[in-house]
């Protein structure tokens, strides 16, 4: 039991050990400084060289939107189809078979929007083609658009007045040959050698110890589930995720699993501190981010070592914890602790089930992802957060009678227009997304549809509610985790949640990078005693209160349809 | 998007609106041209060549009993005959090609009678065992549906049983037990463990 403590204790301070000085290095690289990742300058210049790309030509915000933009959809349109004919291209020891529209459909936008949603399983759904030149390629590079994006928001605050704002190849390819790419070597070469497959053999046809003919599935997974938590994607090489065996061997890899899916989304605050110049600013972030963090950790290892009341009433002693779902090799403690981190920092892998933990370890993981913004994700984590800042700035400007400013910009209709048509958006999807997925089983449960929705529920009742409401935030989040007993692979599903993928991801980064680009364009007003400052610890806690307003205004009825309610029938 | 005055215009827009498009998708054809090269195949055939000097080779470490191959080390299997220590229930019945966990709701009825149902299973084949020395993960289905592990305690209260079928002392089986006990990671950190298949190896090896 202290053992197990004692492993997240210790998961998290490395974290922090990593991410830190990971955080100073990533503000070097984008700075242009000297750094011994320099020896990746030839590697850098020969990619800019093939791909004729001017890394010194400098693009205002709209630019940077239109270049990401346009290479996403690119990788819509290729991967759909590869999708699709799957059957027919090489590299399909298994047999697998080609995925229908709407399954393609979703699949590759949740691949490309970074969110890694899965609504077939990788040992039977996908061929070793798809995992490598679809699902590996997008990990890395959705994860490198955030950051690149994320960088070009850097750059609109380094300097009093910017318009220009770097190029987007070039912070999308740094992102990659200096970050995830050298990184992902080393926790792939670690995995590796605990006993994850990386080889390219197909299935195995064994005889078991008690005498029955089993198959077991491989392939080359180690590559993929080093990016897969690197670059907060989460999508799994098996269909348990990081619960399966050879995803997750023991508890070395358990924790650095746990390490690596935190590090960027924690070192990109500290590089904003450094990058602009303001380090007080990038702990005041920090500081909010984890209290944040920790107020969600808590109370979900309390509900998750607690048990399952309802078997403690047939006389099973859980002394560890709650127990369905889980792996006996990571435990209770360390499920937990990863249900939370997966969840703040918009990974969406699992070494546990969801569906299976405790009604109010589900309110922490729905909440984590409708807040989306503590450390949140692999670049766009900060994005978020600047969203809510930007509430704050504007909310405790009325309160104080000054016009609000941000860093020395002045904060006028537009951008706080922008900033609330974001913060909107998620409850609108969320909520809409539910209501109609709740109308439909309950009105048209019949309905002669691929499923009819009568059957996509795996549990009744409230818990029924909340496989439902966790799906849709799940994608609006680009989190990926799911209540998996969802029966989510048809028409409905598909479709819903990739609509809801689509303006889930690029809504929140369109949105803060054209508030930074306007902002950046203004006068700079040098900072008097009549400015208010962001920087405080009183600033800090109205952010926070500005946070968990927002979110429960928008959310608490719906979660208490859900995990409240069955929270109630469980100790009732 | 502004509405556009006169058809003219809007022929205009569209036509920087290609131009422009046309300046960002050729760097994109190419530039994922060029790290699918990168990232797709130099990558993973390095990881891959890489875990050739791992135990398994990288296609995952193989467990033998008298020179034939039972079974993966890391994947569970079902362990159903009284002679052999149980591992956990798994929603998939030990599928290693499709694994996965129940997906029960911690209220759903049918859910809960049939982790009492297990319970009942449990305490006709130790007789004598009390309830709430059950270990809960004997009851519960495992995330993967493959989970290779039990509990100390798990394996404790079967030990009584395994003697009886085996034929073979207690104090033997529990010895085992303890040598097959796989410590916290540095003796700090996690859950005490034990691997369900390899003590089951090692048993069948004593049993001879």
């Amino acid at each position: 039991m202290q053992t197990e403590i004692l492993g997240i204790v210790a998961t998290f301070a490395l974290t922090l050990i990593i991410a830190i000085p990971l955080g100073s290095y990533l503000a070097k690289v984008f700075a242009g400084q000297r750094v011994w990742t320099n020896i990746f300058a030839p590697l850098e210049k020969f990619i800019y060289k093939i791909a004729g790309i001017n890394p010194n030509e400098q693009m205002d915000w709209k630019q940077h939107l239109k270049a990401m933009l346009t290479i996403n959809a690119l990788w819509l349109a290729y991967g759909f189809f590869v999708l699709l004919y799957q059957d027919k291209l090489p590299l399909n020891p298994d047999g697998n078979p080609g995925m229908s529209p709407h399954l393609a459909f979703n699949t590759i936008i949740s691949f490309v929007v970074n969110c890694n949603l899965q609504h077939y399983s990788g040992e039977s759904g996908v061929s070793y083609l798809v995992q490598q030149f679809i699902v590996m390629f997008l990990q890395f590079v959705s994860a490198a658009t955030g950051m690149a994006i994320a960088f070009a928001f850097f750059k609109a605050f380094k300097e009093k007045t910017a318009v220009k704002l770097g190029n987007f190849w070039q912070h999308f390819t740094l992102s990659i040959t200096r970050v995830l790419l050298p990184l992902s070597v080393i926790i792939a070469i670690i995995l590796a050698f605990n006993g994850v497959p990386a080889s390219y053999d197909g299935k195995d046809q064994i005889t078991s110890l008690q005498g029955d003919s089993i198959s077991v599935s491989r392939g080359p997974a180690a590559a993929m589930v080093a990016i897969k938590h690197l670059g907060t994607n989460g999508g799994g090489w098996f269909g348990a995720n990081s619960a399966h065996p050879l995803e997750n061997p023991n508890y070395l890899t358990n924790m650095v699993e746990a390490i690596s899916q935190m590090i960027i989304p924690i070192a990109m605050i500290i590089a904003f501190g450094i990058f602009i110049g303001r380090r007080k600013l990038s702990w005041t972030i920090f500081g909010v981010m984890t209290i944040g963090f920790l107020l969600l950790l808590l109370p979900t290892l309390q509900s998750e070592l607690g048990g399952n009341a309802k078997i403690a009433e047939m006389g099973i002693a859980q002394p560890t914890g709650a127990m369905e779902g889980k792996e006996v090799r990571f435990g209770p403690t360390a499920t937990a602790y990863w249900s939370t981190i997966t969840t703040v920092v918009s990974t969406g892998s699992v070494n546990g089930m969801h569906d299976s933990t405790m009604p109010l370890t589900g309110l922490y993981q729905l909440l984590a992802m409708m807040i989306n913004a503590f450390y949140g994700g692999c670049g766009v984590g900060l994005l978020n957060y600047f969203v809510y800042l930007i509430i704050a700035v504007f909310i405790a400007g009325l309160m104080v009678g000054r016009t609000p400013e941000f860093l020395g910009h002045k904060l006028e209709a537009r951008e706080v227009k922008i900033a609330a048509l974001v913060t909107l958006i998620s409850p609108f999807l969320i909520m809409c997304g539910t209501a109609l997925a709740s109308y439909t089983f309950t009105q048209h449960g019949q309905a002669q549809w691929d499923t009819a929705p009568s059957a996509w529920l795996n549990n009744p009742s409230f818990h029924g509610f909340s496989e439902m409401l966790y799906e849709v935030t799940s994608s609006n989040a680009n989190n990926g985790s799911g209540f998996e007993g969802l029966g989510d692979n048809n028409t409905f599903w598909n479709v819903m949640t990739g609509v809801i993928l689509l303006f889930g991801r690029f809504i929140p980064i369109i949105g803060p990078l054209a508030i930074a680009g306007l902002l950046a364009k203004k006068k700079y007003i040098p900072e008097s005693a009549g400015t208010l400052k962001i920087d405080t610890k009183t600033f800090a806690l109205m952010t926070l209160a500005i946070i968990l307003v927002l979110n429960a205004l928008s959310y608490f009825p719906a979660l208490a349809l859900g995990p409240i309610a069955e929270y109630f029938t469980m100790i009732k | 998007m502004k509405p556009s005055p006169s058809i003219g215009i809007a022929s205009l827009q569209l036509k920087t609106n290609i131009k422009q498009m046309k300046k960002y998708i050729l760097p994109s054809i190419r530039l994922t041209l060029v790290f699918t090269v990168i990232l797709c195949v130099l990558y993973p055939l390095f990881i891959s060549l890489a875990a050739k000097l791992s135990k398994g080779e990288g296609s995952g470490e193989k467990v033998y009993l008298k020179g034939k191959t039972v079974g993966y080390k890391l994947i569970g299997q079902s362990f159903t005959k009284p002679e052999y220590f149980w591992g956990r229930p798994s929603a998939v019945a030990y599928n290693a090609a499709g694994s996965a966990g129940s997906n029960k709701g911690p209220t759903n009825p049918d859910y809960l009678k049939e982790v009492s149902h297990r319970i009942d299973t449990l305490l006709k084949y130790h007789p004598g065992l009390q309830k709430n020395k059950i270990p809960v993960e004997l009851v519960t289905a495992s995330g993967s549906g493959l989970d290779p592990n039990i509990s100390v305690a798990g394996a404790q209260i079967q030990a009584k049983r395994i003697a009886a079928y085996r034929q073979i002392p207690l104090s033997k089986v529990l010895k085992l037990i303890e040598t097959n006990t796989e410590k916290p990671l540095l003796g700090l950190f996690g859950p005490s463990k034990i691997n369900v298949l390899t003590l089951n190896i090692a048993l069948e090896k004593i049993s001879k």
